[in-house]
Parts: C-alpha cells; structure tokens; sequence
C-alpha cells in the first residue's frame, strides 16, 4: 500500500531557536517563546493566527499540563492541543500529527515546540541521575546503567558485528563539531580532533565524553500550516514530502536487536509517502545523542550500506561540502542538546538549509532533505522528508 | 553502601520473580499458550496477549551479547564502584537480561563470554548478577 496522504498537503514556514548554552536568565518556558516568537516573526503571522499547539515535555519544568501550561504562558487559545512523549523522537512525530490534523481541519496554522533549560535549571548530579530514569525503573537501574551504557553497548556491538572502528566513532564527532564552528548560535564552536576524542575522558567505555551529547539551555519552534497558506506568507515555506513514525520497545533490555531498529521501518514508510528514495536526499539530519546513532541511522535509512557508514565518515562523504552532508547545524554532539527539542534543531535545520540561507554552512544541494529523530534507546522512531518544492 | 543501590521494587507484576532471587533462583516467566519465554514479568504474553503466564526455573547460564566499563555513574550509590560492568546477556533459554559482570575478571569481559548468575544482597532482597565461567574456572 503507499500511502500518500500527508504528502504535500502541508509546509514548514517558520523556524526559530532559542539562545542556547547556558542561559540562566530564561526559564524553560522563557526559551519556548523566544523560540516561537522567532518562528513566528518569519512568516509574518500574528499570534492569534495559531489554532493549535504540539509540545513534548520537561524534565526541568515537569509541569502536569505542558501543553495548557504553554497556552497560557503564549496567550494562545487553540482548538487543537496536544504533546508527544516519546522522547526525542518527538520534534519529528509532532510533524506528522500537526499534518495529520491540518489536513483533517482540526487546525490551520500550528505551533510546534520544545526545550528546557537542562544546563542551568538543574545541578549536573541531577541531570545525570534525572536521565538515569530513562533505565528501566525495575530492572535496569539497580546495575547502575546509565545512557551512555546504554549506548555504550549498542556501540560496542555494531564495531563488533561490522568492524566500526574507535577513529571512525571519533570522525563522526570531528565532521559533526566542524560544522558547529560555522554555525553563529552552536553551543560548542571549538574545533576537536580524532585525537582529542580518543583521550577525552571516558564515560561508559567505548564512549568518551566527546562522543556524548551536550547538555543545553535551548528552545526551538517551528509553524505549520497548508501547502495552500504556505504561499502567501513571508517566508520560503518548506514541503512535507513523506514521513513515517515506528515505535518498537522502550527498555535496550526488550530490544530484538542492538543493530536494527525501527528506523528501517520508518525511512521504508517515509520514502513511498513522498515517491523518493535515499539515493534522492541531498543532505541529512540525524538524530546524534552519541556517535554511533547517526551512523546506525545511516545505514538503516539506506544513506549507506550496512556497516558502511563508518567508512562513508571516515572518508568525509558526511562533511557539508561531501557527498551527503550530515548534521550541518552541529548536531546534539555540538549544536544543542536539551531534552526533547534535540532533534528540533534538525528539523529548522533542513528548513534553513533548503531555502538556501546558511552562508558559510549552506550544502550544494538543497532540494530534498531527510530528517530523523529517535527517543529512548532507539526506541521510538520518526523519519521526514522535506524540499522547497511541491513534488 | 551498597545498601543505598536501588532494591528491587516488588509489584503484583514481579513479586514471583523477585521472591524467587530471594531464594537465589532466577525464574522466567513462560507462556502457558504459545510457549514463549520473557525475562521482563508482565500480565500478558508479548506475542500472543495469552493471560495463562507460568514461571520457569533458568539454568542460569548466557552468553554476553554486549557490555559497557562504566565510568561515570549515575547514581551516587554506585560512584566508589567505578569502573564496573554492566552488561545483557542473552540467557540459555533466549531472554536477555541486564546486568553486572561482578567478580574476576570483570573487566576483562568480551562479547561472547559465558557467564553464569550469582546473586548480590540488595537490602532484604537480592538482585541476579552475572560472573565469567571461563574454561579453566578464571583466577
Ligand atoms: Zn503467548
């Protein structure tokens, strides 16, 4: 069955984001709105033209009601209010229901938001025993499994089942932070080497610090409205061309597997909604809460061959002036990390990226972009593709 | 200070299970319909929402499917015990479970080491752990 519902019936049309590092002046919901504002400001809508809200959630502000929490603190008053709890898969699956809703006519115009402020809001101890959580409350957390361990392991199998070596690991990181150093509000702009990652301080070997994700203050929104009122606005809209969720355990223990996940699934269902295949992406933006996911994403979208995305790292096809640029912004390895916006930034990403804004950091080729986003421990999955042109 | 480490936290789902430990045994929970067997306890069967749950005895032995040296902890509880193991071992019988390597050798561990449970005294509970079974009995 292909199913093309979603398919060019919607469009991105504003971006924005946050400051992001540490930014003890703003509150959580503070960095929302800046993000939001932002977004808005792009497209030359008023508030009061947003009809609906998607949050995710907090961590650092664990409000019970996020989404009304965010309608009252915006005064907004929409008819469609909703948030998505499968961690940082949830910037992407917001996408899909934003277009599954805007299509449905629940909505016309929808805000999109996320982030925390996860460097200043919290104590580093709490950071790392709050993420600790992520375990399985029973049977994982009494070993004193953290993320990194968890990651750790998913890594150690792929260089065992494929030959992924440490250097490549590193690589990954090194393109990833080269690209941050070009981009004016990345969290980290010094350059690193493979070198540097290798002897950085180890955290849940084989991980060292600098194969880990940061931990940021930063918000980032994005506005959703029909192909139709994409046009009239301000802004360059960006077209939905295909998108695809999966979701498949939550817990690495319930895991079928530490090489496969769901993002096979979701880049398969991706791809027959916007009639493209991977050899049609001209640059991506992966989900990279450590090294090995993007490489992992990589393969399992079909960007490389099983176990080849080391190589395709190793001999810099992933830089912004390579074959398939990755993480173009800096990733979460550089960019930003802070709870569920991670995977935003991707997102505003790619749409700035296609309307060929970036300068410096602008790719070659910016027709059509594919944007992945997991949650969990690669458990939950969203794929989208995205072009400045109806296709 | 192991007794600050998280107990088990018995509930009408695992109450079988950790009472077993209790008693050193590892027990899995198996389905009476379809046969499949689960390490996580649960209502239903996974595979086929079967209510007709039975608990089987593991042998107690697997094989490292894949391990991480911990070096930062999560938890303050398990700071002084850095470097440690934690590891998912795929059981004889097919489930795969988390767990520590504890003992000789721990950090030594690679994928594909046999290994066998033990378990260590959480409070008045006790937790499944795992150590190498090299050939040769380690040293
Ligand atoms: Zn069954």
């Amino acid at each position: 069955m292909t199913d093309t519902t979603l398919r060019n019936r919607v469009a991105i049309v504003g971006v924005g984001e946050s400051e992001i590092g540490k930014v003890p002046h703003m509150t959580g919901l503070g960095l929302n709105a800046q993000a939001a504002k932002r977004a808005l400001d792009e497209t030359g809508l008023k508030p009061s033209d947003i009809d609906g809200l998607l949050t995710a959630y907090s961590m650092t502000e664990p409000y019970f009601m996020l989404g009304s929490v965010m309608c009252e603190y915006l005064g907004l008053k929409p008819t469609f209010n909703a948030s998505m709890v499968v961690g940082g898969a949830s910037p992407a699956v917001m996408l899909k229901h934003a277009a599954e809703a805007i299509v449905s006519g629940q909505a016309e115009v929808i805000l999109c938001c996320a982030g925390e402020n996860r460097a200043t809001g919290q104590t580093r101890d709490q950071a790392v025993a709050a993420l600790a959580a992520v375990g399985h409350p029973y049977y994982e957390q009494p070993y004193g499994a953290s993320i990194p361990s968890f990651y750790a392991m998913i890594t150690r199998r792929h260089m065992h089942e494929y030959g992924t070596t440490r250097e490549q690991l590193a690589q990954m990181a090194v393109t990833t932070r080269d690209h941050a150093v070009r981009h004016p509000n990345a969290h980290m702009t010094k350059p690193i080497t493979v070198e540097e990652v290798i002897n950085s301080k180890p955290i849940a070997e084989p991980l060292n610090i600098l194969d880990c994700c940061l931990i940021s203050d930063a918000g980032g929104a994005y506005i959703v409205t029909t192909a139709e009122r994409a046009k009239d606005l301000k802004s360059d809209p960006v077209y939905l061309h295909g998108i695809g969720e999966y979701h498949t355990h939550e817990h690495l223990m319930c895991a079928d597997s530490l090489t496969e996940f769901g993002a096979l699934e979701t880049g398969r269902r991706a791809y027959t909604m916007a009639g493209l295949g991977p050899e049609d992406m001209d640059f991506a933006e992966l989900y990279d809460c450590f090294s090995v996911v993007p490489m992992i994403e990589m393969e399992e979208l079909g960007l490389c061959e099983r176990g080849g995305a080391g190589a395709m790292v190793e001999a810099g096809d992933t830089r912004i002036d390579g074959r398939l640029p990755v993480n173009t912004h800096g990733g979460m390895l550089s960019h930003a990390h802070a709870g569920a916006a991670g995977g935003l930034f991707g997102i505003i990403e790619a749409v700035r990226q296609l309307r060929g804004q970036e300068g410096e950091r602008q790719v070659a080729n910016h027709d059509v972009a594919l944007v992945h986003n997991e949650g969990g421990i690669l458990s939950s999955h969203c794929t989208m593709i995205l072009g400045r042109e109806e296709r | 200070m192991t007794g600050q480490r998280p107990e088990p936290f018995v509930n009408a789902d695992s109450e079988i299970y950790w009472a077993a430990t209790k008693e050193s045994r590892l027990v899995l929970q198996e389905c009476a319909d379809c046969g499949h067997v689960d390490l996580m306890p649960r209502h239903v069967c996974p595979k086929c929402w079967s209510e007709n749950r039975t608990w089987t005895d593991a042998v107690g032995t697997g094989t490292v499917h894949s391990f991480s040296i911990v070096h930062r902890a999560p938890l303050p509880a398990f700071r002084e015990d850095c470097p440690y193991v934690v590891a998912l071992i795929d059981l004889a019988e097919g489930p795969r479970i988390m767990t520590n390597i504890v003992g000789d050798g721990a950090l030594e561990v690679v994928i594909g080491d046999r290994v066998e449970v033990c378990f260590e005294d959480r409070g008045e509970a006790k937790v499944p752990q795992f150590r190498l079974a090299r050939a040769g009995g380690g040293s």
